[in-house]
């Protein structure tokens, strides 16, 4: 067996300095009664060969989204990586060490979790950020039970376009500490509704821009309204890029911006691992979840990096830490940061207004679609429309001809009676070709007469 | 498309620094912070111009500030970054021996795999028909962790182990409340990782310790004193944080579920025992396997992780969604409360868990077989008897008596008199070469040392471990009556990048970002 380095001699040899009869001596704690005599009824060890063999195959059997037309969004977007970013994250040296307990010979993921947070709180504008969360949806549930410890109150109101994943996320982990949550009516407009919702019980209101619909919204006046009645504001974002293009949410008055940070750096890997960008003012910082990087310096004055403010934490707090959270997404963070450090602000913004003018071409070309609404008026790089059909039967047979043309609304939240509601998302990668295809393949699926899809 | 646009500056001059002293040390840079290298008008990354009012449609919802953020060319960038990268100690590099963490070799195959595009360039919701590959990866992973735990179900959505943990509690609170029957209290050992009482209180309850016995596991009249009929559940690590295997767990799990109460096992440790023994044949309700450990997907310096739950028949219902069923060759996720999964107690996070962990894991499993697995538990207990074999003559095992399994822990009774203390012994592993081992946990025992090797190191590893131990065994005993062999341990590392770090300053003037010099620094100002 390749990984493992010990001959049949140093085993016996290791048993004779052990004192041990034999392997199953050192097993005698174990019950008898339930030791295994054997292998269990799995397959036997392969070689690289085979197993390359049996994972390529099941590979084969996914669409990839680089193999044609391709417009899924709605939480996760397919952006260029650049070569290098792989390159780093395969180095052994951070791919194969441990969180940074040991500072004196781990200063170079901690530098850049250092960098990471100055770049997290960059780009949300807040005063401080952590060195990451699980993911988005995670961080979002994080941030409300953080408001309710906060505010000592238990209500959490919920924009109608907050991702319904992200809301049920929220609702599963918040209603066991106590936290009642009113999920607002879903809508492309969903954020209007939010100032009427806030009561003096609410502890936070949690909103997002770009929303689920890709409608963008200046948050400001629902702060004014949530801090008047002594509640927090959390706004949430699933496409980081964005941020190059519009207003953070700490300049419009956000008390916790949470983010999906996988469009920076990180692929689209079905789903996960991801990462989640976790920021707050300053005043907050130790009711936060998750671990922290400070500056300090060494014995001999030299600067150095740590983890900090650690009695958050539940290896020191236990059962009254912040959170539970013990492993987040370091690679990933490290990922992030090494897109953004080869951005920069200027190829941020740039790539930023590249995806909203694709959304822009993207809008056009839907609106010549007879049939075809959309829904969404202020768009960063993703739009909702109105189909005259169900939306899970339009990307199905589209898919049968190699499109893969957006998420159903329904997919994501079936109980909001939005059958007929598509996502569809843009990125630099959507070459303009692809949009001219989907709208033809489009109108061909949507008009009855011609039947055909393209 | 243009080369290496220079941009506006969007900062003022602002690289002039009070960042330390450039020296390297050899050939180990000194390497500034990125911020610190003047990319304020930089982009390593070539992107067509954007047309001259590309977003006068959004009106006063652009932002109008600078962001802050600098940008290198492709060369400085990964300079800069395998600079940092030289400054971490690696599993690649040298034994890792962190109790608790399972820091076993990364196969190389495992992550080439999880980058084929068939998995790395797939989104979570394109049509189901078109990812059934990724999802039959998902069902046979689920395979082979219920044929290996010997439990009838699993829950894949968990992104690291406390979230594994918090999986199986909420599954456990649906299944009490399913039967009106609302429990409050959750008992925990003494000896437990932090994130299992943490978790217990996320979830909604209060937490009782239950003690430890002198031979290090749980007491079990004092488990039976405390299980009552407002006790939701158990959760114990087996092989417990000592590194012993609980001998009485059936009792355990007897006890428990004869109180009305569930049996979480917390599985950080399932790599000792992975195909010797089954937890389902134990009597567990639920456990979490971290698949960065046992299933050696990279810790990636903290993470990412994954800690999928193995559930048993009567929690299975209630595992959070989304579900993976299959019909008649065809698989789906069921993404709602809905049809066989209409008890699920929620959704744990968006999507459908960590699809490139389970690619990796699922690699290490077929690499392994059902005869590597077990070759791994036995190995990974050989190697730490063996550990503790050749050291206990100089430093104290906390358990002397019996085998461990798949860690040796050490106490400080050995250092009594001689003025080292646990951190400065395993600081001085540093000059040697070594990452520490776990110290000060678990935290049962005084001065804590917890060795874990793990199976992928080779006994002439372990020898050059062994030896560089005893020699420092025996220095540290020297420090009696040594002051200048007691210095040398005080001062360690020495030979770091970095002596010991100020921890204190850090928590008493957190500094958590750069900002530029011409703001007031905390640090400075002092």
């Amino acid at each position: 067996m390749r990984y493992l380095p010990l001959t049949a001699d140093d085993r016996a040899e290791m048993l004779g300095v052990i004192g041990a009869a034999d392997i199953d001596a050192l097993f005698s704690d174990t019950p008898a009664s339930a030791r295994l005599k054997g292998p269990v009824e799995l397959p036997r060890h392969q070689g690289e060969l085979e197993v390359e063999r049996e994972l390529a195959g099941l590979a084969a059997r996914n669409r990839t989204a680089g193999s044609g037309p391709f417009f899924c969004g709605a939480g996760a977007y397919r952006h260029h990586v650049p070569a290098s970013v792989d390159h780093i994250i395969q180095r052994s040296e951070f791919l194969t060490s441990y969180t940074p307990y040991q500072p004196e010979i781990a200063q170079g993921t901690l530098q850049v979790l250092f960098e990471f947070q100055t770049q997290v709180a960059a780009l949300t504008g807040m005063d401080v950020a952590n060195a990451s969360m699980y993911d988005g949806s995670t961080g979002c549930a994080e941030a409300v039970m953080m408001a309710s410890r906060v505010t000592r109150r238990t209500r959490a109101v919920l924009s109608g376009g907050l991702h319904p994943h992200y809301a049920e996320t929220t609702r599963t982990l918040a209603q066991v500490a106590g936290i009642q949550i009113e999920r607002l009516t879903a809508t492309v407009d969903a954020e209007a509704a939010v100032i009427a919702a806030i009561d003096a019980d609410t502890a936070c209101v949690v909103v997002q821009t770009p929303n689920v619909f890709g409608q963008v919204t200046d948050v400001s006046a629902i702060a004014e309204a949530a801090h008047a009645a002594g509640a927090l504001l959390i706004v949430v974002t699933t496409e980081a890029v964005s941020y190059g293009l519009l207003k953070s949410p700490g300049e419009m008055g956000a008390d916790i911006a949470v983010a999906e940070g996988q469009s920076i750096g990180n692929g689209l890997n079905f789903g996960g691992p991801y990462v989640g960008l976790f920021a707050v003012r300053e005043k907050l910082v130790r009711q936060m979840p998750g671990r922290l990087c400070g500056e300090t310096v060494d014995a001999e004055g030299r600067r150095g990096f740590v983890l900090t403010l650690s009695t958050r934490e539940q290896h020191i707090r236990r059962d009254k830490a912040t959170s539970n959270i013990c492993t987040n997404s370091g690679l990933c963070a490290l990922a992030f940061t090494v897109h953004m450090s080869l951005l920069g602000e200027e190829g941020l913004r740039r790539l930023a207004l590249i995806n909203h003018l694709k959304a822009r071409r993207l809008k056009t070309a839907l609106q010549g679609v007879p049939g075809v609404q959309v829904l969404t008026s202020r768009f960063f790089n993703e739009l909702a429309v109105r189909l005259p059909m169900n939306a899970d039967d339009a990307v199905e047979a589209l898919a049968a001809s190699g499109i893969l043309s957006g998420v159903p609304y329904s997919r994501i939240d079936p109980q909001a009676g939005m059958d007929d509601v598509l996502l569809l998302a843009v990125t630099e990668t959507t070459p303009d070709g692809d949009i001219d295809r989907l709208c033809a393949a489009l109108t061909g699926t949507l008009s009855p007469e011609t039947g055909a899809v393209s | 498309m243009s080369m290496q646009t220079v941009g506006r500056p969007t900062r003022p001059e602002t690289t002039s620094q009070t960042a330390p002293e450039d020296r390297a040390v050899g050939l180990l840079q000194y390497e500034p912070l990125i911020f610190e290298l003047g990319g304020w008008s930089k982009t390593g990354v070539d992107l067509p111009d954007a047309a001259p009012g590309a977003a006068d449609d959004l009106g006063d919802l652009v932002r109008t500030t600078p962001i802050g953020l600098p940008g290198l060319s492709e060369p400085e960038t990964l300079r800069h970054y395998v600079r940092l990268s030289q400054k971490n100690h690696a599993i690649d590099l040298a034994l890792y021996p962190l109790g608790s963490c399972t820091m076993k070799h990364n196969p190389r195959l495992n992550e080439k795999l999880a980058r084929l595009p068939g998995f790395g360039d797939i989104h979570p919701l394109q049509p189901q028909s078109s990812v059934q590959g990724a999802i039959a990866l998902m069902d046979r992973l689920a395979h082979w962790l219920k044929t290996l735990t010997g439990m009838p179900a699993v829950a894949l959505p968990p992104k690291a182990g406390a979230h594994g943990e918090l999986c199986g509690l909420l599954a456990i609170r649906a299944a009490h409340e399913a039967r009106g029957d609302a429990r409050k209290r959750v008992l925990v050992p003494t000896s437990a990782h932090g994130t299992n009482p943490a978790t217990a209180a996320f979830a909604g309850y209060v937490v009782e310790e239950i003690a430890q016995t002198t031979d290090g596991r749980v007491d079990l009249a004092d488990l039976e004193s405390k299980l009552g009929p407002d006790v939701a559940a158990i959760m114990v690590t087996n092989p417990n944080t000592c590194g012993l295997f609980e001998r009485d767990v059936i009792e355990i799990a007897r006890l428990t579920h004869a109180a009305g109460a569930y049996f979480y096992c917390d599985g950080a440790n399932f790599n000792a025992i992975v195909g010797k023994v089954r937890p389902g044949d134990l009597g567990v309700d639920a456990m979490h396997i971290n698949l960065h450990k046992t299933f050696s997907t990279p810790h990636g310096g903290g993470g990412p992780g994954a800690g999928p739950v193995v559930l048993s028949a009567a929690l299975a219902p209630f595992a959070p969604q989304p579900w993976i069923v299959s019909e008649g060759g065809d698989y789906r996720l069921i993404e709602a409360r809905e049809g066989p999964a209409a008890q699920a107690f929620g959704r744990l996070s968006a999507f459908h868990g960590q699809m490139g962990m389970f690619v990796r894991a699922y690699a290490y499993m077929l690499s392994h077989g059902s005869d590597g697995l077990r070759q791994v538990a036995e190995d990974a207990v050989l190697n730490a008897n063996y550990v503790k074999a050749r050291l206990q003559d100089l430093m104290s095992p906390a358990f002397p008596d019996g085998p461990c399994m798949h860690e040796a822990l050490f106490d400080d009774a050995w250092l009594e008199g001689t003025g080292v203390t646990t951190l400065d012994f395993a600081k001085a592993m540093i000059d040697e070469g070594f990452h520490p081992m776990t110290m000060y946990f678990p935290l049962v025992v005084h001065g804590a040392m917890l060795i874990e090797p793990t199976e992928t190191e080779s006994k002439a590893e372990l020898d050059r471990f062994c030896a560089a131990l005893r020699r420092l065994a025996t220095d540290a005993l020297s420090a009696k009556d040594d002051t200048e062999a007691l210095e040398r341990f005080k001062a360690a590392p020495v030979s770091a990048p970095l002596r010991r770090l100020d921890e204190t300053l850090a928590a008493r003037k957190p500094r958590l970002k750069w900002t530029p010099p011409a703001a007031p620094l905390p640090l400075a100002a002092e």
